[in-house]
């Protein structure tokens, strides 16, 4: 019986809202100084008098993280999930030794090495030689350690050509593989990763995930992993944690959290989702609805029917080269349908002049599977990227009524003729 | 060390806080799972964590070379600039206190009496200047990965002691020029420089745990600099103070002995050993309470950087 990786035992952290956005005097405890000093003088006559010391006030409290359990054990890789500040940064920051837990503990059983992000301590104007060597050390490399692991290093970034060219001449695609690179080679017990394959394309990120594979395979290393891919949480990660609101909620099997998470993150009325004005957006999404056949809002439909999304999209400034996409993801995360406005309608963007405007899809009869499907939409420009995006905001079932079994594998509904020829009147071989 | 406050700490010690967030031997297990970190809050004044600052001094080494690498790169006067200060300064205070003012210098030329003192306080005034700045410029390595954070304010002050040996060799050749021999006394030198540092790394360190919280601080560092650049005689001997005890006082800023000392050891003349003491105290006092503070409020750093 060996000695789980890592023990989590009633985490929390704690932060003063309010104070940390002034920039005046503040102690270390989160008070101004001038409250420090009443405070201090104020206990000291309370002392005197024999009364008991003032309690912490936590009026404007907040609690990112609040009573976080859970064991990891050797050899596991744990995948962290959950919404945006649900917590899962400020746990790995503790974990890693970065910020301090307010209560609880925390015990790790091996050397850590944290990866939040890629990078990190590159200096623009050193060489990628150089770099490596610094970003190794300050990850906590030995000198020995990177020269020994050198030229696997490179092979890995494939940035060979370029080793003496001071990074800040580096496209973001190569500084980002040259960072991984590094951070790859470590071989800490416990490996903690926070999101840092949201960024490079497509290739590079497979490259990413197989590493990580690798290295959690092999020599039994604990590996905690966040992160917003469903597909890769679901590839690499044998068990989940599932954060809320700074709470652990579930913890299970990967799959079995993971639907979890989808399910969570949508409101009750799931057949149309209403987004609240931003008016510093030059454009946006004012809402995204899931209709049927006969105009009406709907989430359940039969796999015989048309499923209609339309989407109202306000235009406050117009945006050069904009492109509307959406995708519908299945309960395991994967994303089975995407669209491009551009698909049929190449000169899309010029005709997104100010103000409203609504797009109408209809997703053909018989193509999707019979699930559930979550619908995420997004708006962006070649120019200026990401405009708006709304992810998860609907939900709709279909349903196969004839068969009822929602069981059937494939993630299209497509239904395909069998082309059959008798090539010959008797059997081969007879009994 | 000494326990002030503890709230939450979940084991009590009398006398000495435990260094906690500190590898800790198991008894038992094999090898790789016998190396356990416990982290939990802290509160109060932390003891030095030795082994790790031990473990990690590599990293120290990289982040010296580091700094020094960008300044190079990145100027076509590249290295001359570390030399650059102190020689304006010398030729200024040469023009106007000596030709202008004709302060006294000793008995030996006015430049290499006050270049004497420059050598030590450039690296005093530079070096905590850097280092108070250090914590705050480099954020992403506060807030994204662990190291002993002691290293950033350090390895900052420490490339003005690369830049001390050059002025070290310009001085030789000042004193080529005006031919004076330096005293056999120019061995204890390395020791002064290594007070010196002591005496930057005191100011620095509390500055830069300071810098963290208060963004206000970085405002201080020139103005600190010009108070303690006339408190600490270099441009004018120590002597002019005709009243030991007064000289004394003048002392407890560290970097005053340290200065007058390395004029006494370069060009031989008497030491004032009382003053001398006094300051090496006052560093080392400086020193610790720079290196306590720092660790005390270290664990605040992410959180505020």
């Amino acid at each position: 019986m060996s000695r789980p990786s890592i023990t989590t035992d009633n985490l929390g952290k704690h932060y003063h809202l309010g104070i940390l956005q002034q920039k005046s005097l503040r102690f270390g405890t989160g008070f101004t100084f001038r409250e420090t000093l009443s405070k201090t003088f104020n206990s000291g006559l309370r002392l005197l008098r024999g009364g008991k010391l003032a309690a912490d006030h936590r009026d404007s409290s907040f609690w990112a993280l609040r009573n976080a359990s859970f064991e990891v054990q050797r050899g596991e890789v744990v995948g962290l999930i959950g919404r945006n500040g649900a917590g899962k940064s400020t746990l790995l920051k503790i974990l890693s030794r970065i910020v301090e837990p307010t209560e609880g503990i925390a015990r790790l059983h091996g050397r850590v090495a944290s990866l939040l992000e890629v990078g990190t301590g590159f200096h623009p104007e050193l060489t990628g030689r150089e770099n490596i060597y610094l970003n190794g050390a300050i990850l906590g490399m030995r000198k020995a350690e990177i020269d020994r692991k050198f030229d696997e290093i490179v092979a890995f970034s494939e940035v060979e050509r370029f080793l003496d060219t001071p990074v800040k001449r580096y496209s973001s695609g190569m500084y980002v593989r040259l960072a991984f690179a590094v951070a790859a080679h470590l071989e800490p017990e416990i490996l903690i990763i926070d999101e840092v394959l949201a960024v490079g394309d497509h290739a590079f990120q497979k490259k990413c995930l197989g590493k990580i594979q690798d290295v959690a395979s092999s020599d039994g290393r604990t590996v905690l992993f966040v992160s917003h891919n469903m597909g890769a949480l679901a590839q690499l990660c044998q068990r989940g944690v599932l954060l809320e609101q700074g709470r652990v909620t579930t913890v299970g099997p990967v799959r079995d959290v993971i639907q979890s998470y989808l399910r969570s993150s949508l409101d009750h009325n799931t057949a149309r989702a209403r987004f609240s004005a931003d008016p510093t957006k030059p454009a946006q999404f004012n809402s995204a609805e899931i209709l049927h056949d006969d105009g009406g809002l709907a989430s359940d439909f039969s796999c015989d029917e048309t499923v209609t999304i339309r989407l109202c999209y306000e235009v406050r400034k117009p945006v050069a080269e904009t492109f509307l996409t959406f995708y519908l993801q299945n309960l395991e995360g994967t994303r089975v349908l995407f669209s491009d406005i551009r698909d049929t309608d190449p000169s899309a963007s010029e005709r997104l002049s100010v103000g409203l405007h609504t797009f109408e899809i209809k997703v053909p009869p018989r193509l999707l599977a019979s699930t559930t499907y979550l619908l995420t939409v997004g708006s962006a420009s070649k120019y200026s990227g990401v405009l708006d995006h709304e992810h998860n905001c609907c939900e709709f079932t279909l349903r196969d009524l004839s068969t009822q079994d929602q069981s059937r594998p494939g993630v299209l509904g497509i239904r395909l003729p069998w082309e059959h020829k008798l090539v010959r009147a008797k059997a081969l071989l007879d009994a | 060390m000494i326990q002030t406050e503890d709230s939450r700490v979940t084991t009590s010690h009398s006398s000495l806080l435990p260094p906690v967030s500190e590898p800790s031997m198991s008894s038992h297990g094999d090898p790789a799972t016998s190396f356990e970190i416990v982290i939990r809050p802290r509160s109060g004044w932390l003891s030095i964590d030795w082994k790790e600052l031990l473990d990690s001094r590599e990293l120290l080494w990289f982040l010296i070379w580091r700094d020094i690498s960008a300044r190079y790169k990145q100027t076509i006067l590249g290295g001359s600039w570390a030399v650059i200060q102190p020689l304006m300064m010398m030729i200024i205070f040469t023009l106007i206190f000596s030709r202008v003012a004709d302060f006294p210098s000793q008995g030996f030329p006015y430049p290499v009496f006050v270049f004497a003192g420059l050598i030590p306080w450039t690296l005093f005034s530079q070096g905590f200047a850097q280092a108070a700045l250090s914590l705050v410029s480099q954020q992403q390595l506060l807030t994204k990965v662990y190291f002993p954070r002691i290293f950033v304010p350090t390895a900052a002050a420490a490339v003005f002691v690369i830049d001390l040996i050059v002025s070290l060799g310009i001085y030789a050749v000042i004193l080529m020029f005006y031919r004076v021999v330096p005293s056999w006394t120019v061995v204890f030198v390395p020791l002064l420089v290594a007070l010196t540092f002591i005496a930057t790394l005191s100011v620095g360190l509390t500055l830069s745990a300071l810098t963290v919280f208060y963004r206000d601080f970085r405002h201080v560092i020139p103005f600190l600099s010009q108070i303690l650049l006339y408190l600490t005689f270099v441009i004018y001997p120590g002597s002019m103070i005709r009243q030991p005890l007064y000289r004394w006082i003048l002392s407890l800023n560290p970097m005053f002995g340290i200065v007058m000392a390395f004029r006494s050891a370069i060009l031989g003349l008497d030491w004032d050993f009382p003053c001398l003491a006094i300051s090496t105290a006052a560093a080392l006092a400086f020193f610790l309470f720079g290196v306590f503070y720092f660790r005390r409020t270290e664990r605040l750093f992410a959180d505020f950087a």
